[in-house]
């Protein structure tokens, strides 16, 4: 009991980062939000399963992968290929010249559906490929690259560049793909109406909690010997190959698990947003990813989550006001997170969150203790939290 | 070529060219069991790279290290420090983010496979050679220290542990007191006398004093051959070793 109080929530600090992230993220804001911002809030929570990716990776394994957008999408797509056959029956189809594919597929003079569509019509099938598809690539990119010893600015082009390629792949196959649009119009999952406010709320929840658990998985990941071994491969990468340890094994085994991760987040999206595209796959979406976790702290999974949030509610909020401002905000944020706190939101908190905190216990010794601050990005200090 | 010998350590040939520029250039050396060896030479005679092609960081162009009659040429890295080789870098390498403890446990040789990590649980067994290994490297007390606050003598010998908890059969050592005091000098001197009991070792050193305390025996290196080799003596008398080496 005390191991995984110890590992997985990663000791007193650990587990009150986690307990207000919970509380902010199942009590908080479904209380305080309508079921519109709420449904924004739980896309927003999407992307920190990125985010979260983007901490092992990089903050701990010092692989800066620029193409956690691929992964994302591919999560995304796999699950809308499953919604769109289900909402592409015979029936609802009846008017196009091939009835029983979707549409895009018919306007596309396609007359059967392609095979790699087929087993999508498995919802068992589609969660095992949510998972599978990205772990596969990301092995073949992972053994291409690091077993050739390819690292550091080198790796993160090439990731750039497939992120590059698969979009135009996407766009360019439109009548397998659906193209710029992406695969649109989902509607039901096993006939459950996923568009109704009820369903929206489930998946808000189920999101929620998939996150939660996500934390909870890298941290016992990050508490294990292999996320010591992470961080001794970021110091000293000949040092751990000199003890005896195949390095690339491990980075392809991160890469991995990176790229599942961030394909539960892509699912979770499209079952949220009701649709899946090529935006969501690109350069920029995958630079965004990187945004939220400097931005957040690389080396704490809980700030990620924080920063995830935070720069999206940024994004919205701005580019309704400014929309031609954002990406210059976005671009100084960037800049000022990696000139001036490199360790993002996690790393002020721990820095003037826990001496202001002592301060207000000491005033407040006598009266009630102070109500939560919601605003507080509970950072745990990311070694012993994680 | 393939011949049976007793030595731990037989290079035979073993050439390296650098774009035509040979580093090491039919390289013979063998080491006994028991045995420490001490490399000198001056800058660019190809000392490091020697440790390098036995270690397999670096590829050698012909030529053949047998370890233990096993040829090393072939394998990997990892392959080789798990044969029974073990390597210190010219400057300290260590985990400057890991505590002392945490250094000494990622060394252990046990699960250095991915599920292996995953699964490792810290058993009585390892705490205690740990505990041992930091005893023998002069850091008992400092254990829960981070890496990096150490002073550089002590990093020094904290990579020596690291080495030395995996048992090598095979140890190399690349300027080991580089930067040390001269107490820590003589200790260091005291620890390798010790640690070369049933093993081979091999060590680079400028520091002639320090060779004097610990060689059996003297390799002295120029542009990639050997010179000269015999005990210190006999090498410090030897009029080629003075003209290229000693007496500059």
């Amino acid at each position: 009991m005390t191991a995984i109080y110890k590992h997985i929530l990663g000791g007193k600090q650990g587990a009150i980062g986690l307990a207000i992230l919970a509380a902010l993220i199942f009590l908080v804001l479904p209380l305080s939000l309508d079921i519109f911002r709420l449904n924004l809030v739980g896309k927003y929570l999407t992307y920190a399963f990125a985010a979260v990716s983007l901490v092992l990776l990089w903050g701990y394994g010092g692989i800066l992968s620029l193409g956690q957008g691929v992964f994302f999408g591919l999560g995304g797509y796999c699950m809308a290929m499953f919604l769109k056959l289900e909402a592409s029956s015979p029936e609802n189809t009846a008017i196009q010249s091939t009835p029983g594919i979707p549409d895009f597929m018919d306007w596309n003079q396609l007359t059967q559906l392609p095979w790699f569509w087929q087993p999508f019509d498995s919802f068992g099938f589609t969660l095992f490929a949510i998972l599978a598809v990205p772990a596969l690539l990301a092995y073949i990119i992972g053994v291409a690259m690091f077993k050739r010893r390819v690292g550091g600015v080198y790796f993160s082009i090439i990731t750039q560049a497939i992120a590059a390629i698969i979009t135009i792949l996407i766009v360019g196959q439109q009548g397998l793909t659906g193209g710029i649009n992406g695969i649109t119009d989902l509607k039901t999952l096993h006939g459950w109406d996923i568009r109704a406010d009820s369903a929206k709320l489930f998946l808000y929840y189920l999101n929620g909690a998939l996150l939660i658990g996500v934390i909870l998985l890298s941290r016992f990941i990050l508490s294990s010997k292999l996320g010591r071994l992470m961080l001794a491969m970021r110091d000293k990468e000949d040092r751990v190959r000199f003890s005896g340890y195949d390095v690339s094994n491990f980075k392809i085994f991160m890469f991995c698990v990176a790229a599942m991760i961030s394909a539960v987040g892509g699912a979770m999206f499209t079952l949220q947003v009701g649709f899946m595209s090529p935006s969501f796959v690109g350069i920029v979406p995958s630079i965004e990813m990187v945004i939220f976790a400097a931005v957040g702290g690389r080396m704490s999974l809980i700030g990620a989550v924080y920063g995830a949030l935070i720069v999206n509610f940024g994004k919205t909020f701005f580019s309704e006001s400014f929309p031609e401002l954002w990406l210059f905000l976005m671009g100084g944020l960037f800049i000022a997170v990696v000139m001036f706190f490199p360790n993002g939101l996690a790393g002020l908190y721990e820095k003037y969150g826990n001496q202001a905190l002592a301060k207000l216990k000491g005033m407040l010794r006598k009266p009630a203790p102070p109500a939560e601050p919601v605003n507080e990005v509970a950072a745990t200090p990311a070694r012993e939290a994680a | 070529m393939s011949s049976e010998t007793d030595f731990t350590l037989a290079v035979e040939d073993l050439t390296v060219s650098f774009d035509g520029f040979k580093a090491v250039d039919g390289l013979n050396l063998y080491v006994d069991r028991n045995e420490l060896r001490v490399v000198i030479g001056p800058n660019g005679a190809g000392k490091t790279t020697v440790l390098d092609l036995i270690c397999g960081k670096t590829k050698a162009t012909t030529g053949s290290i047998k370890f233990k009659n096993h040829e090393l040429t072939t394998l990997s890295e990892h392959e080789i420090v798990r044969a029974g080789v073990g390597r210190k870098f010219q400057t300290p390498s260590i985990y400057e983010n890991l505590s002392v403890y945490e250094n000494l446990e990622i060394s252990y040789p046990a699960k250095r496979g991915v599920w292996g990590c995953l699964a490792f649980k810290r058993t009585a067994e390892i705490d205690q050679r740990v505990r041992e290994i930091a005893t023998e490297i002069f850091l008992q007390d400092s254990l829960d220290m981070e890496a990096g606050l150490l002073s550089h003598g002590q990093k020094q010998w904290l990579e020596i542990g690291m080495l030395l908890i995996q048992d090598p059969e095979l140890l190399m050592l690349d300027e080991p007191v580089a930067g040390m005091s001269v107490k820590e000098r003589e200790q260091t001197a005291e620890l390798l006398n010790r640690i070369a009991k049933g093993r081979s070792v091999i060590v680079i050193e400028h520091d002639m004093e320090f060779v004097k305390n610990i060689a059996h025996k003297v390799t002295v290196l120029h542009q990639g051959k050997i010179l000269a080799e015999g005990s210190m003596d006999k090498v410090q008398n030897d009029p080629k070793v003075i003209e290229v080496y000693l007496g500059h």
